[in-house]
């Protein structure tokens, strides 16, 4: 199966440990992760992890069984490109006096949609945010002109189709679910898999 | 004043008015409430305030000091195995619990529920690399289903309900709580213990999916040649009865795994032997010519499937299993069956029509009988001199009808012993499954006679894992549980040799090992022995061996070359098992 990007968004509870225990899902399977984040979520208390990575679909949906095993894990969805909107940060800091005399700097700058975060003599740090396209590019265009520093936050993504965790949370919190509740979309696509 | 209640579930059991307890007194308590009687454990320095608290207990808390921590835990293993219960461990910080990292690792893998405690220096210290500090957290995460570090006293009730529910609960397993010394000695108001039922990002039995009942059902009774293999989860579900009114009803026949063996008798009507490398040749060359493959509570591990995209290509696949990422993780499944087996059988079963397969059985019974001419016969009626392990597991059959609890350590041993083997009752193969740890048994028997303690215990291990554990026998010594233990001493690592036969042209690297003089280690610790090697002796010494009031140790001596078939060798296909080393 073909390998592409994949964003699994992970529901858990706030629990030291729960980042290794997640991340070594990956490592022991010797798998990359791109990007990870990690942030609150809509609901206080509910911690929302974002992972990047590069795989094929099957092994993307078997990691999330992985994920979603663990007992601090509520729940764990997977996205392609397609299914999300999504958004990374980028801070370049470059010397202010060559923004200053080169008219072109100054233009690339407002074509990219950079931003000044901080001007200073010495230096400005300016931020982008945008997919990682946009952010390479300026990245590139400003090399030439002894950029000082550059990094790049990891992925945030919202997944188009969500409706939240609200709902699902009180669910999860009753002690008999009701039967209503899917708990496995996964299991659920199989559907199309079973003929007589 | 404490009032026990009943143990109704979510129901605070140990009620008090408010009371100050230190962290260790109330670990104590805890436990009690949690109905605990027995620990296997070992103190150190950074679990002496909880050992000076179950001082005080000692009516109420069992310990049994091992000799290992290693043997501790696999001690709770086997005793969680023969009882259904969760076995409890107690150990120090650092090399304590570094000890404890393979029978983790082991119960993991199998399954089993097992609540570790682990001392931890004072919180103040973590991370400064203090004396016995380890980062045990970190160390056991990807082999505990959970792990907390608690570092204040009033975290302990609420943590130990947590982990003796996440342990029993769903797909059992091992979980470890890692307590600082400043939590066992500080001081907090306890008010009770309250029994876990519920978490909300854990949801250990998943809701049963009428319409995939429906479809499995559909799929059986269209089926011609159905086959069911099932492994340990019908033993974890305790659902040995239901499994076998869907056996009855359904007609069809059924193999087991190495750990689902003992489910069902060994000679119920369904039953057509054991799956795997090792297992009969029936059931695996028929994997590959059913037509519905009916998996109960199992996962396709390797030594099952052999290569996987050689197995049961033909088949359509109905997988029975509590947890969802075992569906379709090894073998693409038709149709998945989550649920808890105990209640998705029933339902199954009265979904399906009755049937029988006979023509279908015959094919088993004809494989059954080329392997018993093959390789039964001369295993159990051997011409040479030497005895085979095949015939003392054939005789301890005849002396304890198959009643008897087996405890099997790693190698060939642990083949021939799941081979021969009879057994009436559930939880009676006690063994390292997925794992394969060498020096499991002798620890692991330990822990089934007290689980089991009406029970006949036998452990049969080889020389080369008995070598592992063998400071057990100071436990046995000690605490006289009666073990009976077989050593089958073919003065070899007779699994590795057979590989290094087979598939690396006689090169025997490094599997010569020599063994003690087992009777006079065995005298050492005050353990009655012997030592058989002539076939007209070897009944006498295990109905010697067996009718010792006490624990008895019995090497036999068996020939030094002689290999476990049939066989899947490894990166084949089921359907190419062999029966003998020409066939290879």
């Amino acid at each position: 199966m073909l390998k592409q990007e994949y964003t699994v968004t992970v529901y858990t509870e706030n629990q030291i440990g729960l980042l290794n225990r997640i991340a070594i899902i990956f490592s022991r399977r010797k798998i990359n992760v791109e990007s990870l984040n990690t942030s609150p979520s809509e609901i206080d208390s509910v911690h929302r992890f974002n992972i990047v990575i590069n795989e094929s679909e099957e092994v993307v949906r078997k990691l999330c069984r992985q994920i979603e095993k663990q007992v601090d894990v509520l729940k764990a969805y997977y996205n392609n490109n397609d299914e999300i909107v999504w958004q990374e940060l980028a801070l370049y800091k470059v010397s202010t006096d060559i923004i200053a005399s080169e008219v072109k700097v100054e233009r690339l700058l407002s074509q990219y949609g950079a931003r000044a975060v901080v001007i200073r003599k010495d230096y400005t740090v300016f931020s982008v945010t945008g997919h990682r396209e946009e952010t390479d590019q300026l990245l590139k265009v400003l090399e030439p002109y002894g950029l000082i520093e550059f990094v790049r936050s990891a992925r945030v993504a919202i997944i188009k189709s969500s409706e939240g965790f609200h709902r699902k949370l009180t669910q999860f919190e009753q002690h008999e679910p009701p039967s209503e509740m899917v708990e496995n979309e996964f299991l659920d696509q199989q559907e199309n898999v079973f003929s007589m | 004043m404490s009032i026990l209640t009943e143990t109704k579930p979510g129901m605070i059991v140990d009620e008090v008015p408010q009371t100050m307890l230190s962290g260790a007194e109330a670990t104590m308590r805890c436990l009690v409430a949690e109905g605990v009687d027995l620990i296997f454990g070992y103190p150190g320095g950074a679990i002496m305030p909880i050992y000076d608290a179950l001082f005080h207990y000692g009516k109420q808390l069992e310990h049994i000091l091992v000799r290992h921590e290693q043997g501790a835990i696999h001690a709770a293993q086997g005793y969680a195995r023969v009882s259904g219960k969760t076995g409890v461990v107690f150990a120090t910080s650092g090399p304590g619990a570094t000890n404890l990292v393979t029978g983790l690792a082991d119960a993991m893998i199998d399954s089993t529920p097992v609540v570790c405690i682990t001392g931890q220096v004072f919180a103040h210290l973590l991370g400064t690399d203090a004396f016995q500090e380890t980062d045990v957290m970190n160390i056991t995460t990807p082999i505990t289903k959970w792990n907390y570090q608690v570092t204040e006293a009033h975290e302990i009730p609420g943590v130990i309900a947590k982990a003796f529910y996440i342990a029993r609960s769903g797909r059992p397993g091992p979980v470890l709580i890692d307590i600082t010394k400043n939590a066992q000695i500080q001081s907090f108001n306890y008010t009770g213990y309250e029994k876990c039922r519920h978490i909300r990002s854990y949801r250990p039995k998943p809701i049963i999916r009428k319409e995939y009942i429906q479809q499995a059902a559909a799929l059986i009774d269209e089926a011609e040649r159905p086959l069911i293999i099932f492994g340990q989860g019908v033993i974890l579900g305790k659902a040995e009865s239901e499994f076998k009114a869907f056996l009855e009803k359904s007609g069809i026949p059924a193999a087991w795994t190495i750990l689902g063996m003992s489910a069902i008798p060994t000679d119920h009507p369904n039953a057509v032997g054991m799956l795997g490398m090792h297992g009969n040749y029936g059931p695996n060359l028929l994997t590959n010519e059913c037509d519905v493959l009916i998996a109960i509570g199992m996962r396709f591990d390797d030594r099952v499937t052999g290569r996987l995209d050689k197995y049961a290509k033909q088949a359509k696949i109905i997988h029975l299993d509590i947890d969802p990422s075992e569906i379709d993780k090894n073998v693409k499944t038709t149709v998945p069956v989550w649920g808890d087996c105990k209640e998705t059988l029933p339902l199954l079963t009265k979904a399906i029509q009755k049937k029988n397969y006979l023509t279908w059985f015959q094919k088993f019974d004809d494989c059954k009988l080329q392997e018993e001419t093959k390789v039964i016969f001369n295993e159990l009626n051997p011409t040479g001199t030497s005895l085979t392990m095949g015939e003392v597991i054939h005789i301890l059959n005849s002396f304890t009808g198959g009643k008897a609890i087996l405890v099997t350590d790693v190698g060939q041993h642990q083949m021939v012993t799941c081979r021969y083997a009879k057994f009436t009752d559930s939880k009676s193969n006690i063994t390292s499954g997925g794992l394969g740890t060498m020096g499991f048994a002798l620890p692991a028997a330990i822990g089934a006679k007290y689980g089991a303690p009406h029970r006949e215990v036998v452990a049969i291990i080889g020389d080369g894992g008995i070598q592992m554990t063998i400071q057990e026998l100071g436990t046995i010594m000690q605490f006289k549980p009666n073990v009976k233990i077989i050593i089958l001493n073919n003065n070899f690592l007779g699994m590795v040799r057979q590989w290094q036969e087979l598939f690396h042209e006689n090169r025997y690297s490094f599997v010569n090992i020599m063994s003690p003089d087992y009777v006079q280690v065995a005298k050492g610790y005050h353990i009655a022995a012997r030592s058989v090697s002539a076939r007209n002796e070897l009944t006498d010494a295990i109905r010697e061996m067996l009718e010792h009031p006490g624990s008895f140790l019995l090497e036999v001596i068996v020939g030094k070359e002689n290999n476990v078939f049939p066989m899947v060798p490894q990166g084949r296909g089921v359907a190419e098992v062999i029966l003998c080393k020409e066939d290879l």
